[in-house]
């Protein structure tokens, strides 16, 4: 009796090892481990606080001549929009029948502007700007739209301090929002 | 018992027949048939079937079908083209099935194209007009040197081959698409079913359930959300909250039984069944396990829905309930007697339930009959017995999900959202059916 109870806790106790491993050990296990250098060459992320955001800085007139060169073909001189979207002004529009969504009236995080310039423009050349080239241009952007004085420089702290106007402009999902009924006669 | 009368749809059919007999005499007169079908591409054919057409209006007195009887068809006197072709093409004759492409956009790199709705039959959308929207272009991407990482909050941040991700357990589903502005609620008065909500496309999926793929690199517990990245130019990101990511989100890289097409995100792509089309990341190259979203400019400055209160809804990511008529829809002619109603229906929610059909303006409706299979999350095909009396007229379809929810009105979305939310519309479509029998949006701009 003792000794069968024992041997009943004994595989017990090897199956909540084995289950343990099983949890800890891929079951398929395909793939190869990525190194943190490989992850952190890859990662281009930022998330809204600006965390992520690299080293590096770039000031108001170093972005104007930025982008005079390589944005303003699309996106006008001063952000006025073309080809590409405006940029520039709106602020104070949102609540009106014709909004105007730009980065200064629509975009709530300052950061993701530099996530979106190093990942996505110049469309024609995504991913050639130098960190501090992507500092330079979002820095002269925000100073188009008020938000940074001709003076500024930015890196990952100042950046992540612009205020957005519209920060807090963002609702969540209330849907189901209309309520239609299925009528079938006399509708 | 109404007559069967043939319907706009048939006599467009009949003039092609028409452009296939012309052709065929021309090309038998001229060459062989099969050198004429050899020497061109289908636009150069579509070129030369014009042309022919147009000369032999002119010549041919007799309105009598040489291809019917008492002739023998052409094409049954001389051997048809060989078999070998590597890749098969639809037939010359169907060029009117092919992507509605918008005429003079800015640019076509960030760009949609849509599906010819009202040319198909059945749930499946055939992959060369399945829709588009890409935001920098169609990447090459040879397969043997892409690379899907995951990384952040796993226990094993990891690289895998496409060998590698093929060699998971993996299944096949039907799942519908749909882009999240299909139209804008400022852009609802299209001429054709395409021009209206061709940013519809369904397929049959096959692809990785991504749960076995992220047990295996093992969630750590403040794992959220999954950033997904695609490997195209503009390295688009959307955030996938971790609870559609174990429930029913695949990694997929097959389509219609076929690798992707690049256009669809070759050689990898996520799948959030139900969710709005550009969460579906194409190309995905990167899975980054993080506590909160993105907050990406996919998901603030675009695809959030702006609000008359100037607020903007976020994160808005299932694709409400939807119909539409496609036959008979806009620019198409019916004839007076009996024409088929029939139409696709769908929701992220789940299973369509119903579709309810009214032939006059809303004011009384009644159920279409739902065509098998009915799928979660992918189109649903109804059918309606129609006895059109030849006075002018409104048709239209109503959805209702296995929710419950019913599919709204225009006006009624209008009342609810304003006009400038432009993503998420998913209004009943009224089609006006003229006493001509021609087709046409009812939506008419003021």
């Amino acid at each position: 009796m003792h000794t069968s109870r024992l041997k009943l806790a004994g595989a017990a106790l090897i199956l909540a090892a084995a289950a343990t491993a099983a949890y800890a050990q891929p079951k398929y296990g395909f793939g190869t481990a990525a190194t943190p250098a490989e992850i952190a060459a890859w990662n281009i992320d930022v998330d809204r606080d600006g965390k992520a955001l690299p080293p590096g800085k770039g000031s108001v007139a170093q972005g104007h001549e930025l982008f005079a060169a390589q944005c303003a073909a699309c996106h006008g001189e001063k952000g006025e929009g073309g080809i590409g979207d405006k940029l520039v002004g709106g602020q104070g529009t949102l609540a009106t029948p014709k909004p105007v969504k730009t980065v200064g009236s629509f975009w709530p995080y300052a950061p993701t502007l530099f996530d979106y310039i190093r990942r996505a423009m110049p469309l024609n050349a995504p991913q050639s700007l130098t960190n501090d080239e992507v500092y330079a241009v979002s820095a002269y952007i925000l100073n188009l739209n008020g938000l940074v004085p001709d003076s500024a420089t930015l890196d990952a702290k100042s950046l992540a301090a612009v205020k957005m106007p519209n920060r807090d402009g963002f609702v969540q999902d209330p849907r189901p929002d209309v309520h239609n009924k299925a009528c079938m006669s006399n509708c | 018992m109404p007559k069967a009368n043939a319907t706009g749809v048939l006599c467009e059919i009949c003039l092609q027949e028409n452009d296939v007999t012309s052709r065929q005499k021309d090309s038998v007169r001229e060459s062989t048939r099969r050198q004429f079908i050899g020497a061109g591409s289908a636009m150069l054919g579509g070129a030369a079937i014009a042309a022919a057409s147009g000369g032999k209006a002119a010549a041919l007195d007799t309105p009598a079908d040489p291809n019917g009887p008492p002739n023998i068809p052409a094409w049954m006197k001389a051997p048809g083209a060989d078999a070998g072709e590597l890749y098969g093409k639809p037939s010359p004759f169907e060029k009117k099935v092919v992507r509605n492409v918008p005429k003079n956009l800015k640019q076509y790199t960030s760009a949609s194209t849509r599906t010819p709705l009202q040319e198909l039959d059945g749930i499946i959308t055939p992959n060369g007009i399945f829709y588009e929207r890409h935001h920098g272009g169609v990447p090459e991407i040879d397969p043997a040197q892409h690379r899907l990482m995951i990384h952040g909050l796993v226990e094993r941040p990891t690289i895998f081959t496409m060998d590698q991700i093929r060699r998971y357990p993996s299944e096949s589903r039907i799942h519908f698409l749909e882009c999240s502005g299909n139209p804008g609620f400022e852009a609802i008065y299209g001429k054709t079913a395409s021009d209206l909500v061709g940013l519809t496309s369904c397929a049959e999926w096959t692809g990785v359930p991504l749960k076995l793929i992220l047990d295996d690199v093992g969630l750590k517990p403040e794992a959220k959300w999954i950033v997904a990245e695609g490997a195209d130019a503009a390295a688009l990101t959307r955030s996938l909250p971790i609870e559609k990511c174990l429930e029913d989100a695949m990694l997929v890289y097959s389509q219609n039984g076929e690798r992707l097409r690049p256009a669809q995100g070759y050689p990898l792509r996520v799948l959030v069944p139900g969710f709005e089309g550009n969460m579906n990341v194409k190309w995905v190259r990167r899975l980054h396990v993080t506590s909160e979203p993105a907050y990406s400019r996919e998901e603030t400055a675009k695809y959030t829905d702006s609000m008359p209160d100037g607020t903007a809804r976020q994160f808005t990511f299932y694709m409400e309930a939807k119909s539409i008529i496609t036959r008979p829809s806009g620019t198409q002619k019916i004839e007076k007697g009996f024409n088929e109603i029939t139409g696709i229906a769908w929701t992220g929610h789940g299973k369509i339930a119903k579709v309810d059909i009214s032939t006059d303006g809303g004011k009384t409706w009644q159920a279409a009959k739902l065509q098998e299979p009915v799928l979660t999350r992918a189109l649903t095909r109804f059918r309606f017995p129609w006895v059109w009396d030849g006075k002018p007229t409104v048709i239209m379809s109503r959805a209702t999900d296995e929710t419950g929810y019913v599919q709204p009105s225009f006006e009624d979305l209008k009342a609810a959202r304003g006009l400038k939310s432009f993503y998420h519309n998913n209004a009943m479509q009224p089609w006006k059916v003229a006493e001509n029998g021609e087709v046409s949006n009812a939506h008419v701009k003021a």
